[in-house]
């Protein structure tokens, strides 16, 4: 752990608490610490508050108590050049790519992000197709996304957010949606990504696949923190949080990389 | 492993709600005689006195201040705030700001003001698109800040406008709030890429969002016209529950246009 004090948390959420503007109150003080490098799924019941923890990750919602900090540069909604720079550092995978793609064709899509950052160019021709590669769709560069099929939409909407080489990939519900083959194909993708993660799951074999570390968000706290298997296999824990395996699905038996 | 954190419960004093539906961001909820009137009733009101105050000349300027007044008196009953009554009427400056023009280009005989030479005609006509305008921006502003939209709706239906305009409306109203949502939800994705939306330049971008948006829309409305097909749906939309409608409401309602007219057949009279 002696390089954490060198290198900043790549998130670092601090007592966050939440309420919105109806009164109603999301967030009961979140505690949550990401180092580089790691991979951390976000697990909960519906309407735990997750999507409202993923939305003050970058400064999309303010926070009533409470800090973010990302790569060590404090999340603030006032100051907006620091705001812009916390934009480029956090990724955020939105559930329905519907909403992430609108441009005509996956490439100006792609660039739409790294463009409002600045780049252009040959450098931003190459941090697009670089960002398309990664996620295998290079190919489709010139197609409009409405033409693509789902698992290939959220493969670009993957890309928008990986072109501008972000400090951490946040991903929400990266699994729903897909058929098997094409979440797998997402798995393969996002294990080679050399990146910190976030991904918020309900689908716990995924968790378990590509996160070794899961913390699961409850009622608007930190309930639990800890490596995936051992969550997955906390029966008691499991059920009080309204968490379920698949069918068939048994954690022990699984061999996990 | 396993963590009990501190809960921090944030002070969230609110005014109560009892659940919004979609579209009535106008509505204010409160509990008063405006608002427990049922919606035709309120409508049909709203609409005579505004015709009233149409047709009333424009150079009775009394008959202006009391029908300002009588709008007032309704708003006061409702218990509606005026600063947000004052603040929704700003809606109406663009519709009045060429009766500021009026004045300038009016026929003869002019008179003297501050240097400059006006119309007297011009005057009254703009007054008259003022008076006129503002009253009836606050009407409708009453009603709609005293009146959910879905009981609106139903209102007009009852009173006779096409089934048909009530469904496309009615469509309007539930599906604004989704398309709204996808918008917002849209605007949440761009503004994580880093961009907002300043100026000109930044057109393109909003309008190819747009674009999406509309595309997005046209689609969800033929999957929702399959889904209402498969569900039996024949063109016509039963509505089993109606609003009860008695005569003390009628009357409590016409109240206002009835001493509106009055107010008009005397300004006609005494001019």
């Amino acid at each position: 752990m002696d390089h954490t004090l060198k290198t900043p948390p790549s998130l670092d959420v601090s007592g966050l608490a939440y309420a919105y503007p109806d009164g109603n109150q999301a967030l009961y003080g979140v505690n949550l610490q990401i180092q580089p490098g790691e991979r951390v799924a976000l697990l909960g019941p519906n309407g735990a508050g997750k999507t409202t923890l993923v939305m003050h990750l970058n400064g999309i919602l303010a926070a009533g108590l409470g800090t973010v900090h990302v790569g060590g540069l404090a999340v603030n909604t006032e100051d907006k050049d620091a705001l812009r720079e916390i934009r480029r550092r956090v990724g955020i995978v939105f559930q329905d790519p519907d909403d992430q793609l609108f441009m005509p064709t996956v490439r100006e899509d792609v660039a739409f992000g790294p463009i409002n950052m600045g780049v252009t160019g040959a450098e931003l021709e190459a941090q697009v197709m670089q960002a398309l590669e990664l996620v295998g769709m290079a190919d489709y560069a010139d197609r409009p996304p409405h033409h693509l099929s789902f698992g290939q939409r959220r493969r670009v909407a993957v890309a928008t957010v990986l072109a501008m080489k972000p400090e951490i990939l946040v991903l929400d519900e990266p699994s729903s949606n897909l058929d098997p083959a094409s979440r797998r194909e997402l798995a393969d993708i996002l294990r080679d990504l050399d990146i910190t993660l976030l991904m918020v799951t309900h689908d716990l074999p995924y968790a378990l696949e590509l996160c070794s570390r899961s913390v699961i968000l409850s009622q608007g706290t930190i309930v639990a923190d800890g490596k995936t298997i051992d969550i997955l296999c906390n029966d008691s824990l499991m059920a009080e949080n309204r968490l379920e395996l698949p069918f068939g699905f048994d954690p022990k038996n699984t061999l996990v990389k | 492993m396993k963590l009990s954190p501190e809960r921090v419960v944030l002070d969230t004093n609110n005014a109560h709600e009892h659940g919004h539906g979609v579209g009535d961001h106008l509505y204010v909820h409160r509990h008063s005689l405006v608002h427990d009137l049922p919606a035709q009733v309120k409508t049909v009101a709203a609409i005579v006195f505004i015709f009233v105050v149409v047709l009333t000349p424009v150079h009775a300027v009394g008959a202006f201040a009391v029908y300002l007044g009588l709008v007032f008196v309704v708003v006061k009953i409702a218990d509606l705030p005026f600063p947000l009554v004052l603040r929704r009427m700003l809606i109406e400056i663009p519709f009045v700001l060429f009766a500021v023009l009026m004045p300038f280009f009016g026929p003869e005989p002019r008179v003297e003001f501050l240097g400059l030479s006006l119309s007297q005609e011009g005057l009254w006509s703009a007054f008259g698109i003022l008076a006129k305008g503002t009253i009836g921006v606050a009407t409708s502003i009453t009603l709609a800040a005293t009146t959910r939209a879905r009981d609106l709706l139903q209102g007009l239906e009852t009173i006779g406008v096409p089934d048909l305009l009530v469904q496309i409306a009615s469509f309007m109203l539930r599906y604004s709030a989704v398309v709204t949502d996808d918008l917002s939800r849209m605007k949440v994705a761009r503004e994580s890429r880093g961009f907002s939306a300043t100026g000109v330049k930044h057109w393109k971008v909003l309008a190819n969002s747009a674009g999406a948006l509309f595309i997005r829309s046209y689609e969800r409305g033929e999957r929702v016209h399959l889904a209402m097909l498969s569900r039996g749906y024949n063109g016509t939309i039963i509505d089993l529950y109606k609003p009860v409608v008695t005569k003390k409401d009628w009357r409590t309602a016409m109240a206002l246009p009835i001493v509106a007219a009055s107010i008009m057949v005397i300004a006609w009279i005494t001019l």
